[in-house]
């Protein structure tokens, strides 16, 4: 039984909108580009395609322009299109549709922006491709370590060694890491790379 | 909920002609103390004691939530209705005592919203008195559009243009006003809330249009209390009390159930909260379902009534009450 905070991902759906905004990182292109083939006609006359392509996106960058969105962004990481989101979505109306496909942090990152400017999480259509690491965010010292996945990981602030939780948090978009060996620090238990 | 512990005795203090068909009553509890809180878009049942009949109707509360000295209430006059509203404009008078319910809010605000926009079509003006209050105390942005047939018939649009300025939006049906809707719904920055409350038409017409204009359902908030139609005389048996009744062509079934001796739950008494859910137990007949609660799937299924508003038409319904 999974944890009710666990997020769970659909496939992206074609919705009723005025505009569409369409992020993708790495895999997460191959998401758009298979939502097209079921895309109403028109459909990419009034969406823009956000894209991180990390080392070898060239290919799916190809495959996105050819959608003819009505704006194309491609950028290099989340970090560096935050700044351009957030201006996106403080001057977008009622009527926007957000879609994020790709890896579980950039989900839960978009989510997260999103949720702030007025978008639930409930109205975001999303699909996972890609890897699996995980945000996580340590309990004690509240440092968040990027792209886990080894249990138990390091935190990469304080140094504990956490158990990677599935409790997720929405409003951190990461997921809870707790101190694996408080009682006795020199236990070290083995570590296994699980989130791929 | 008991209905025991959710009167209030109350006097009527004071008997407002808003307009020709309109009537605004104030209530303050009998024993002088203050009413309780309530959050704008909550509303009140009252109970009409008209000789042998009891009638119990929600109204919205238009006072400000800011001031629960007392609670106030305005009545449209509806001369083909079951009689509620004729019997308030006709026979309560300041000074008289009155049964309310404790305040239930079916049509809240949601304060996590960046916005609020209203949109408001007759009497359905209400419960948008009490939010705007509210909101306005809290320094929250919204906006209404309220329709209305003429300037005549456009209760509290005076109040509210004085109280709110630009953010009242007033359309007068004889002067050829109308709202845009759609262009309004499209200038609305993200994080924006729709609340309508109205005639059954315009929730409609304004659910289908924000639909249409991409907004997502849990973002459009509306409030309609059905009032309970009439129709022909049904028996029904009410199996785990053992009593038959027969619901008359003016009662609702609840209403039916009530005079029975029950004391069933209910709280909107308009179909739209799901408190007086009532589970069949076998029929022979049609249900003719009125309210805004259950889902098309119960509705199929023929499992579920609820007796506030819907009725039946048929050889026998059996209930599991």
């Amino acid at each position: 039984m999974t944890m009710l905070s666990r997020p769970v991902y659909g496939v992206l759906t074609p919705q009723t909108g005025k505009n569409h905004l369409l992020i993708a990182d790495a895999d997460g292109a191959s998401a758009i580009t298979d939502f097209a083939k079921k895309a109403p006609p028109g459909f990419f006359a009034s969406a823009e395609i956000m894209y991180l392509d990390g080392p070898d996106g060239a290919k799916n960058v190809q495959a996105l322009k050819a959608l003819s969105p009505a704006r194309f962004y491609q950028g290099p990481s989340i970090a560096a299109a935050l700044p351009r989101l957030r201006q996106l979505l403080a001057e977008s109306h009622m009527g926007l549709r957000l879609y994020v496909a790709g890896t579980e942090g950039l989900i839960g990152q978009i989510v997260q922006i999103a949720n702030e400017a007025g978008i639930e999480y409930t109205a975001v259509q999303t699909e996972h491709r890609g890897s699996l690491a995980r945000r996580v965010q340590c309990v004690h010292c509240k440092g968040i370590t990027e792209n886990v996945t080894t249990q138990p990981c390091t935190c990469a602030h304080c140094g504990l060694l956490l158990l990677v939780r599935d409790h997720y948090s929405r409003r951190y978009a990461a997921f809870q890491g707790v101190c694996i060996n408080a009682e006795d620090p020199t236990e070290i238990p083995p570590t296994e790379e699980i989130f791929r | 909920m008991k209905a025991g512990s959710n009167r209030i005795e109350a006097v009527v203090t004071n008997v407002v002609a808003v307009n020709e068909l309109v009537k605004r009553f104030h209530f303050e509890r009998a024993d002088g103390g203050l009413l309780p809180t309530f959050s704008g878009g909550a509303h009140i049942v009252v109970e009409m004691r008209d000789d042998e009949k009891t009638r119990l109707n929600p109204y919205s509360l238009m006072s400000s939530p800011l001031d629960t000295r007392d609670f106030r209430i305005s009545i449209r006059r509806d001369d083909v209705g079951r009689g509620g509203s004729l019997f308030m404009h006709r026979k309560v008078k300041p000074g008289d005592r009155m049964v309310i319910s404790n305040p239930v809010n079916l049509f809240s605000l949601d304060l996590r919203a960046k916005k609020h926009l209203m949109i408001a079509g007759g009497i359905g003006i209400t419960p948008f008195v009490a939010q705007t209050s509210q909101l306005a105390a809290g320094s929250g942005n919204f906006e209404l559009h309220y329709a209305v047939r003429n300037d005549a018939l456009a209760s509290y649009a005076d109040v509210l243009k004085e109280r709110h300025g630009s953010r009242i939006h007033l359309y007068r049906d004889d002067s050829g006003e109308t709202l845009d809707l759609a262009r309004v719904l499209a200038t609305q920055p993200l994080g924006t809330h729709l609340y309508v409350c109205g005639p059954a038409g315009m929730i409609t017409w304004v659910r289908n249009t924000a639909a249409a204009a991409g907004w997502p359902a849990e973002r459009v908030h509306f409030e309609h209390f059905a009032a309970p139609q009439p129709g022909k005389p049904f028996d029904v048996r009410l199996a785990v009390s053992g009593v038959d009744i027969q619901v008359g062509e003016h009662e609702s079934l609840l209403e039916a159930i009530e005079a029975a001796g029950l004391d069933p739950p209910y709280l909107c008494r308009g179909g739209v909260c799901g408190q007086c859910e009532t589970n069949v137990i076998s029929h022979d007949g049609k249900f003719l379902h009125n309210d805004h609660w259950l889902s098309e799937e119960d509705r199929q299924s023929g499992c579920k009534i609820m007796p506030c508003v819907s009725r039946f038409e048929g050889k026998s319904l059996v209930l599991e009450r």
